[in-house]
């Protein structure tokens, strides 16, 4: 991102990848964009509301309608007598699901439950693209003429803030909801240390509202930098294996490949099930504050 | 790494996709699968109905051979019974008719008796008639003495 001659091979780095490791690497890192700087392809900062990833948007939304397509498919021709292969796939995946919501979420809501399938399924898929070879598809969208492709959605910091924040904005919908705003306002003053004398509860007011607002927060970034962390270093790791000889690749290649469909698998878990668990502590009402 | 206005389209899409998931996958999928451990605990429930009221049915079906083998082993003896009595009055029957039988043939011997003693008294009486005329050829005349010949007959 800084050194200008790295940045100018790396339009040209996608066939050499052992020539100039490094702008290989950034050529792949980076996302087809549009606003962006015409030079680097880089957005201008951390936050840059101006720039659309266009390669994450559009593999994201096309795995969004494969799943619709799924979904609305086997849910118009259900049948209860003879589930076909695919009704029974999304039966197990639903059931596993389920199981986990009504074993965390105990309060009465008919959103977690569809939005936990939706962020397992649809993080998964996400995922699952960096299971295709690094080269694969930025190869085939050269020959197009397109320059930049970043295949896995999940590896762009606004795809998992992006879920992150709209289950954190469903945490506090859930906060005020199942709490009540007055229930919300004094969970921040008086949690999470608690007094009995007035004077001492204002005076520990502040330090509670400062470690309540950290921890909330914390909810929403924990979320996004573990998926985001997870799914970078993979594909970094599979960049780097790209950088081997073309005769040892599929050793060390196969093996991570193989371990990333754990991996995969486990980070859109994870991802669903705190989702899941933050919810159901925000529809927690503080009743046990006036003990 | 960085945040862009990707999020926001990002969000948007989750937002639909969790919209669209409820709406055609999840809700239609539970409310089947309800239904389902619903029918099956429905179906448990009737077979366990069934196997009770077939083993009701088996107990009566038992109870009715029982009684269809009584009242055949009854029959069976009544027409034994019958048969035996239809045997007595059938011998009783043809006795009598040997009886009869042999009566009427006993009757008829009498008559061929008396018939044949009749008859041979005639020829013992023209037998002696004769023997008597040719002893007699010149002094009795038959015409004469036929009056006293047909007494003699009767009296023999």
């Amino acid at each position: 991102m800084s050194d200008p001659t790295v940045e100018a091979a790396g339009h040209h780095a996608a066939g050499a990848a052992t020539d100039n490791p490094v702008a290989y690497i950034q050529h792949h890192l980076t996302n087809l964009c549009a606003g962006c700087d015409p030079v680097t392809h880089k957005p201008s900062g951390m936050l840059d509301f101006s720039v659309w990833s266009l390669d994450t948007l559009i593999f994201s939304v096309l795995l969004a309608g494969l799943l619709m397509l799924v979904s609305y498919k086997v849910g118009k021709s259900l049948d209860p007598d003879k589930p076909s292969g695919l009704q029974n796939l999304l039966e197990v995946i639903l059931e596993f699901v389920e199981g986990q919501v009504k074993s965390i979420f105990m309060a009465e809501s008919k959103i977690v439950g569809p939005m936990a399938l939706t962020i397992f399924t649809w993080v998964f898929l996400m995922n699952t693209m960096d299971l295709l070879p690094v080269d694969l598809l930025p190869k085939v969208a050269s020959w197009f003429g397109i320059e930049y492709l970043k295949v896995v959605p999940t590896t762009d910091l606004s795809t998992t803030f992006g879920l992150a924040l709209s289950v954190f904005s469903l945490i506090i919908f859930f906060n005020i909801k199942f709490k009540g705003p007055v229930g919300y306002v004094k969970m921040f003053l008086f949690h999470p240390f608690q007094a009995s004398n007035p004077f001492v509860k204002i005076l520990l007011a502040p330090v509670n509202f400062t470690m309540t607002l950290i921890e909330e927060l914390a909810k929403p970034f924990s979320l996004a930098l573990r998926l985001f962390g997870n799914m970078f270093a993979g594909e970094l790791i599979f960049l780097l294996i790209a950088l081997l000889p073309w005769w040892i690749q599929w050793t060390l290649g196969g093996g991570w490949a193989i371990f990333h469909i754990l991996v995969i698998t486990l980070q859109a878990f994870i991802f669903m099930l705190l989702s899941t668990v933050y919810l159901s502590m925000a529809a927690q009402s503080h009743d046990d504050e006036h003990h | 790494m960085n945040v862009t206005a990707t999020l926001i389209g990002q969000m948007l899409t989750f937002a639909v996709l969790v919209w669209f998931i409820n709406r055609y996958l999840w809700d239609p999928m539970t409310r089947m699968m309800e239904d389902r451990r619903k029918r099956i605990a429905d179906g448990l429930a009737a077979a366990e109905r069934g196997k009770h009221e077939q083993e009701l049915a088996e107990r009566r079906a038992k109870e009715h051979i029982h009684e269809a083998k009584e009242k055949a082993a009854e029959i069976i003896a009544q027409a034994q019974r019958r048969a035996n009595e239809m045997i007595e009055e059938a011998k009783e029957a043809a006795r009598a008719e040997g009886e009869r039988i042999k009566a009427s043939a006993n009757a008829e011997i009498d008559q061929e008796v008396n018939r044949a003693k009749q008859a041979l008294r005639g020829q013992v009486v023209s037998l002696s008639v004769a023997g008597a005329s040719r002893v007699l050829r010149r002094e009795i005349d038959d015409k004469a003495h036929e009056e006293l010949l047909k007494d003699l007959v009767a009296q023999i």
